[in-house]
């Protein structure tokens, strides 16, 4: 039997019936809206979880700066409900508006442009509630900004992908958005000075809402803050950056951003979307290997992470990303695992998956 | 059996005798104490696998410790059991300003690393008090707070890599260099583990940039609860600060007779708020807290003109605990969290306990995340002075999980709150837990009686203050 999120087998709508439903089926994979093609497509022989129908906000106290959720709830509900307090998500997860989920967030571990400020998913949760491969439905963390009791499991949660449990609930700290933002546009003859730059504005005393590369040499620089600030603190980040500088403001600003997200591929494509953590001192010699492979690539959180289009196959890019000793996550595009290269602690995962699925319930990491 | 263990370590990093062993016997928490059958100074991750091994093949149960500061007495040794203590490994192996990142060996102090840091105007944020002291290696086990964990997190928050020697000696390397990762977060899950997976390493700490400027004022007040509804007032406002601390008349008393920061004397409680970043930004939203303190009833509100007077603040606040220390033979420090909007009521609840029972209760604390850190005053000497200590404690952890909060905010659960976890967590959920332990220690070898309330408890005896702190050099928040 084969299941897609399109045709999904499982659709429980209570906690009690995703307790039901992993007790009773014997292979399966939770997915939310199913805006991460790779991570949602349950392997051949595996039912799929769909977790739309658990959806809401359960508690949201403006003033704790927390809030808690079902696991299905959209993140474009929970960026409403937030931004009606003058808050937001700091970690800004990827695909808030094609209808992307909190527990996938968490599951996929993605974080946008603006976790630069303070932080991606795993910063952010605070607790979560989940039911394990051995059907138990459990719990830990908590609902406050501050906690050190037990196993700190939401964090381990967070890009699990599905595999250690299923996510129900989760609660989050949130922060209050700032109240304008405004884009340096800095623009270089190539990737050098550009990455020259954003080293520089990474280790200077400035506070960055975001800051990503576009290969090969375009900088993109948000603040935010009073708006009447703006114009002493572009000027001072502009001499720090150097190159052609442009500011944005306002719609300008909206739409370079809206621009710069994460977006799929469109239909039809053969390539992979693919997740790459790296270090700044090694995106040089990565750039110029994609280049030659003929590969689209951005780089975001401050040179942290590369979010690269593949045009070969899943073979290829894991053989690719084990010689530069890095690891990848596809989000999009045939892949059969979505983990590819060098994944490190994987004897450690082993054992985490093996106490948390004990008998094999989700699929396997590789 | 010792014989072997001791061919690993020479002499002087072997101690076995009463005398070489009565050091490691108790921790911050002076309350416990345990007797190990032996104490290992490793100053290689090659001699850490060897003592692991060797516990593991002899099924003899371990305990890593730092600096021995911690508050849940989550590094009391186990009765007949190793002490492998890391002070000797103490390297920063690699400080990376483009990726600014540090990696450092787990017996690291704290504060060396923002001294090492400095020079690149870059810092490590986590600043629980002992931070002259504790050691990297212990604030990952514990997942240490401070001051400024509703801006910056905790420790765990701040840790992005570690080389960690499982408990049946196996190496596992988790995260990395970078920021992001793929894949389930092992070292988020690692850290905060309470010394129960393993040891250690090696650990890479993300640094972060010096602010450019802080600005810091300092409101009084003629209730306790007022203080807290201030905190509730200024976060509705839309502020993040990066430090929100209160004191009461106790801990106010106690810090201006042991170091005069000059903090107003008819207050009932003082609360100081921080404000940092780029200049620019600070200033304006610093006016506009101003605006919002003034309307929270404040008799007294003061605003650091210079750096001096901001530490003059901060050099109260941090004196605080030893401080009050003084005025009784001995305190125990509760460390729950409540929702920040809840504050005005625990305190009020905390003052009605102690008023009923007789104990003087002082609070000192993180405001700004709802760590509350009340301090119970005894006299040991006194019989049934402890216990009844111990039992106000106890109400005050169960009214934080009343109000919708955690049994502790950053000391950990250790020995001390072991018992409270069933009263937090549902038996499903410690089930779970309990299995993830025994996956990555199937022989229960790694710090065990810490967390769980199994194994056997060491002796409740002794009291009075940690040596370091009657030296005024850690203190207990």
């Amino acid at each position: 039997m084969s299941a897609s999120p399109q045709a999904p087998t499982l659709q429980p709508r209570t906690i009690d019936e995703v307790v039901a439903a992993v007790r009773e089926t014997p292979r399966l994979l939770p997915f939310g809206g199913g805006t991460k093609p790779a991570l949602s497509l349950a392997p051949p022989g595996c039912a799929s979880l769909g977790l739309c129908g658990l959806s809401g906000i359960l508690e949201y106290d403006p003033g704790e700066y927390t809030f808690t959720a079902l696991a299905g709830t959209r993140l474009s509900e929970v960026a409403a409900a937030l931004a009606a307090n003058g808050q937001y998500l700091p970690f800004d997860p990827p695909f808030a508006d094609a209808g992307a989920t909190l527990g996938g967030a968490v599951g996929a571990g993605l974080s946008g442009a603006a976790r630069q400020r303070y932080g991606g998913v795993r910063d952010f949760i605070l607790g979560v509630r989940f039911v394990t491969g051995a059907g138990e439905l459990a719990r830990a963390g908590g609902k406050v900004v501050k906690n050190a009791a037990g196993f700190d499991l939401p964090k381990l949660f967070a890009g699990s992908l599905g595999r250690l449990g299923v996510i129900v609930e989760v609660s989050f700290k949130v922060f209050p958005r700032p109240p304008r933002t405004a884009t340096l546009r800095a623009v270089f003859p190539d990737l050098g000075p550009a990455l020259g730059a954003l080293v520089r504005v990474n280790q200077a005393a400035f506070d960055v809402e975001a800051l990503d590369l576009e290969a090969p040499g375009v900088l993109w620089v948000r603040l935010g803050g009073s708006a009447d600030t703006f114009t002493e603190r572009m000027e001072r980040l502009a001499r720090l950056t150097g190159g052609v500088t442009t500011v944005l403001t306002e719609g300008s600003d909206q739409a370079a951003w809206e621009r710069l997200q994460l977006r799929l591929l469109p239909p039809g494509s053969t390539a992979l979307l693919v997740k790459v953590p790296v270090t700044a001192m090694a995106i040089p010699e990565l750039d110029r290997l994609l280049g030659q492979a003929g590969a689209d690539r951005r780089y975001g959180a401050g040179g942290n992470v590369a979010w690269i289009t593949w045009p070969g196959t899943a073979a290829e890019l894991d053989r690719f990303l084990r010689t530069q000793r890095l690891a990848g996550l596809v989000i999009q595009g045939a892949a059969g695992t979505p983990l590819l290269g060098a994944t490190r602690g994987d004897n450690f995962r082993n054992r985490v998956k093996a106490a948390l699925d004990p008998e094999g319930r989700f699929p396997g990491y590789h | 059996m010792l014989a072997s263990l001791a061919k690993i370590f020479p002499p002087d990093r072997f101690l076995a005798s009463a005398a070489g062993t009565a050091p490691f016997e108790c921790d911050g928490l002076t309350a416990f104490h345990a007797r190990p059958l032996a104490v290992v100074m490793p100053e290689t991750r090659e001699e850490v696998v060897a003592a692991v091994k060797w516990c593991w093949e002899n099924r003899v149960p371990f305990v890593a410790r730092g600096s021995g500061t911690s508050l849940s007495g989550g590094s009391v040794p186990v009765a007949g059991g190793i002490v492998i203590a890391l002070n000797r490994m103490n390297r920063i192996l690699r400080l990376d300003p483009v990726q600014r990142i540090a990696v450092v060996e787990p017996g690291t102090i704290n504060t060396a690393v923002s001294q090492a840091a400095a020079r690149h105007r870059l810092y490590y944020a986590p600043d629980p008090s002992s931070q002259t002291i504790c050691t990297i290696g212990g604030n990952v086990a514990f997942n240490a707070g401070g001051a400024h964990c509703l801006k910056y997190g905790m420790t765990s928050n701040h840790v992005i890599g570690l080389t960690v020697v499982l408990p049946d000696g196996e190496v596992a390397e988790l995260g990395g260099e970078s920021l992001e990762s793929v894949g389930p977060d092992l070292t988020g899950v690692y850290v905060g583990n309470e010394g129960l997976f393993g040891v250690a390493v090696e650990i890479t700490l993300r640094l972060l940039p010096m602010p450019e400027t802080y600005r810091t004022l300092l409101a009084a007040y003629d209730r306790l609860e007022a203080a807290g509804d201030a905190v509730g007032k200024v976060v509705a406002a839309g502020f993040l600060p990066g430090a929100m601390e209160i004191m009461d008349r106790l801990a106010i008393e106690a810090a201006e007779a042991a170091v005069h920061p000059g903090y107003p004397r008819d207050a009932t409680a003082i609360l100081i708020v921080e404000l940092e970043g780029e200049k620019a930004g600070v200033d304006v939203e610093f006016a506009r807290l101003n605006e919002v303190i003034r309307g929270t009833g404040a008799h007294d509100i003061r605003i650091a003109r210079d750096n001096d007077e901001r530490l003059l603040f901060w050099k109260g606040r941090k004196s605080a605990f030893s401080a009050v220390g003084r005025l009784s033979p001995d305190y125990i420090v509760q460390d729950g969290v409540v929702p920040r909007g809840k504050l005005g009521e625990a305190l009020r609840e905390i003052e009605r306990m102690g008023r009923e029972r007789g104990i003087r209760v002082a609070n000192v604390f993180h405001a700004g995340d709802g760590n509350l850190h009340p301090l119970i005053l005894y006299d040991g000497r006194q019989h049934g002075a402890l216990e009844a200590a111990e039992s106000l404690a106890g109400d005050i952890l169960r009214l934080c999980l009343r109000l919708g909060g955690s049994i502790t905010g950053e000391h950990g659960v250790g020995l001390e709150k072991r018992a409270f976890m069933a009263e937090m967590f549902a038996p499903a959920d410690l089930a779970v837990m309990q299995r993830l332990r025994r996956a990555l220690d199937p022989r229960a070898l790694s710090n065990p009686g810490k967390m769980f309330p199994d194994g056997s408890a060491p002796a409740l005896t002794a009291h009075g203050m940690h040596p370091l702190e009657k030296a005024g050099v850690i203190s207990r928040e």
